[in-house]
């Protein structure tokens, strides 16, 4: 259902993105892994229209992203950020409850703070958060909330920047099992980026590593292990020796 | 003194480019007046912020200066014996003039460099990107309720700042300066004609869009980290200042040389 072809993109001298191909089927989740600073987040960014492509196609349902009329566009995505991205002068419960409060078909807010609790439960945090504002919440209070928003409208669509970093390993471990849940139950396609190896397992149907500013390597998860590729070797392994260099 | 022409040159076509995207910018603001969905709450928020907050600091400003004008006034009419005319001057000075500019400049230094700071902080940490994810446009949710607002508002504002700057006047001319308290209103009054008003109140709309839209702009183009925000925050005062001055000098001049 979303089809990256050649997808190019830098800023200034950096060529973050050189040529990236990559399908993500509907309904499936697709974990993207790569080393940091290799252009993860423009991706997913790029196919948000967060951040404009120098080159290639994206295509979503058949249709060029950029041709599809911006709103409706928009409506079927959530997004988590990598920095969670709260607004903070909203407390908690508005936040995950921003798009449900705004726009055409927007609740009553009684009825959108129930479903915001809901989701909140839902990545393992209570009523009493609710109330208070994301300055108030630990980093990994703040990444949960963050997911909870993306999740809040139910979207066909959901992108995760680094679920679970900073996040102890029990928490993780009930993300890992929301983002599974997600799609599986709700259907949902969904593309993940993490570093953590658990997660990938947990929550991949397909991988795909990014390197160099191209899809080095992907497939179906069970195919991970025997990829017989060096760079994914390397990551999947966390070995400091390599082709992948350290210095970057 | 090639080089020095060059960068001359190269200046002031920046500044007509800046001038260029700010202009865009007040466009597109402007374009989301009639275009829904609205954010009432957005906008009852920025006006707390703009107007009712700002109002200590302004009455401060115009109580000082008001009483400020009358001393210099009668000192300078002394040389020829035109103390008298005090009350009018007062009146005069501040409506025309120091009321707008003065009020203008302090809502540059308490408005403006904090919708500068607030944007900007949103640009840095990707929540401007989060809005637009939340099909939420930045420009209606973020910009068009605080430059509606400081329109609405900064013409009270500046009311209310001619008003104190004047009783001002009247308190140091009435307690200090020798005038009868009834003489000195009967004076204000009098003098002052409907033309001063209305260039007062619309200079300080003009002002009010100028300085929010100033905080907006250059917080929505700030540069990523902490120092981008610093920046954007410099930038916006200076800008917002230089601009309401020139938009006075233009003003006064439609207004009152004829
Ligand atoms: N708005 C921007 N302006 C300039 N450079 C940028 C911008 N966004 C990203 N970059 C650059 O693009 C490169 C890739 O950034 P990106 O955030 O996508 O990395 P990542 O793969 O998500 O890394 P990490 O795993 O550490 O989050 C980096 O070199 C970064 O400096
Ligand atoms: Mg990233």
């Amino acid at each position: 259902m979303i089809e990256i072809r050649g997808l190019t993109k830098a800023f200034g001298a950096n060529h973050v993105l050189r040529g990236v191909d990559l399908d993500v089927g509907r309904g499936r989740s697709m974990v993207v892994i790569g080393g940091s600073g290799t252009g993860k987040s423009v991706l997913i960014k790029c196919i948000l229209g967060l951040v404009t492509p120098d080159g290639g196609t994206i295509t979503v349902d058949g249709t060029e992203v950029t041709r599809q009329p911006r709103d409706a566009f928009l409506a079927r995505f959530g997004m988590l950020f990598q920095g969670a991205a709260l607004f903070d002068s909203l407390p908690v419960w508005q936040n995950v409850a921003f798009r449900l409060l705004r726009g055409a078909g927007a609740l009553p807010r009684r009825e959108a703070r129930e479903v915001a609790l809901d989701k909140l439960r839902r990545v393992g945090l209570g009523p009493q958060v609710a109330d208070l504002y994301p300055a108030e919440l630990s980093g990994g209070m703040q990444k949960r909330v963050g997911l909870a928003r993306a999740i809040a409208a139910d979207p066909e669509i959901i992108f995760f920047d680094e679920p679970t970093t900073g996040l102890d390993p029990i928490m993780a471990g009930v993300i890992n099992d929301l983002i599974r849940e997600i799609v599986t139950e709700m259907g949902a396609t969904a593309i993940t980026i993490t570093h953590d190896m658990t997660s990938v397992r947990a929550i991949a149907d397909n991988v795909a590593m990014l390197h160099g500013g191209k899809v080095r390597w992907s497939g179906p998860i069970t195919d991970l292990d025997r990829s017989g590729d060096p760079y994914v070797e390397q990551f999947i392994h966390g070995r400091a020796q390599g082709p992948i260099e350290t210095l970057r | 003194m090639t080089r020095l022409l060059a960068g001359l040159g190269a200046a002031a076509l920046g500044l007509l480019a800046a001038l260029g995207r700010i202009a865009i910018f007040a466009g597109r603001t402007a374009s989301h007046l009639v275009r829904p969905p609205f954010y009432p709450r957005e906008f009852g928020h920025a006006l707390m912020q703009v107007g009712y907050f700002s109002l200590p600091v302004v009455a401060l400003t115009a109580f000082f200066t008001g009483g400020a004008l009358a001393l210099q006034i009668y000192a300078g009419g002394a040389r020829f014996s035109a103390e008298a005319v005090v009350p009018q001057i007062v009146a005069i000075g501040m409506v025309r003039e120091l009321g707008p500019v003065l009020v203008g400049l302090m809502i540059a230094a308490r408005v403006t460099s904090s919708i500068a700071a607030e944007i900007a902080t949103m640009k840095v940490t990707e929540q401007i990107d989060a809005l637009v994810t939340l099909s939420t446009d930045p420009m209606k949710y973020l910009t068009l309720p605080r430059v509606l607002a400081a329109l609405v508002v900064m013409p009270v504002l500046v009311g209310v700042g001619d008003v104190i700057g004047i009783y001002g006047g009247y308190l140091v001319g009435t307690q200090k300066l020798g005038f009868n308290a009834a003489t000195y209103l009967h004076n204000t009054a009098t003098f002052l004609q409907a033309t001063d008003i209305v260039s007062s109140l619309v200079k300080g709309a003009v002002f009010g869009v100028i300085a929010a839209l100033m905080g907006c702009y250059y917080g929505m183009a700030s540069d990523r980290g902490a120092m981008g925000v610093g920046r954007a925050t410099k930038a916006s005062v200076v800008a917002a200042a230089v601009l309401i001055l020139a938009a006075n000098f233009l003003l006064t001049q439609a207004f009152f040389a004829a």
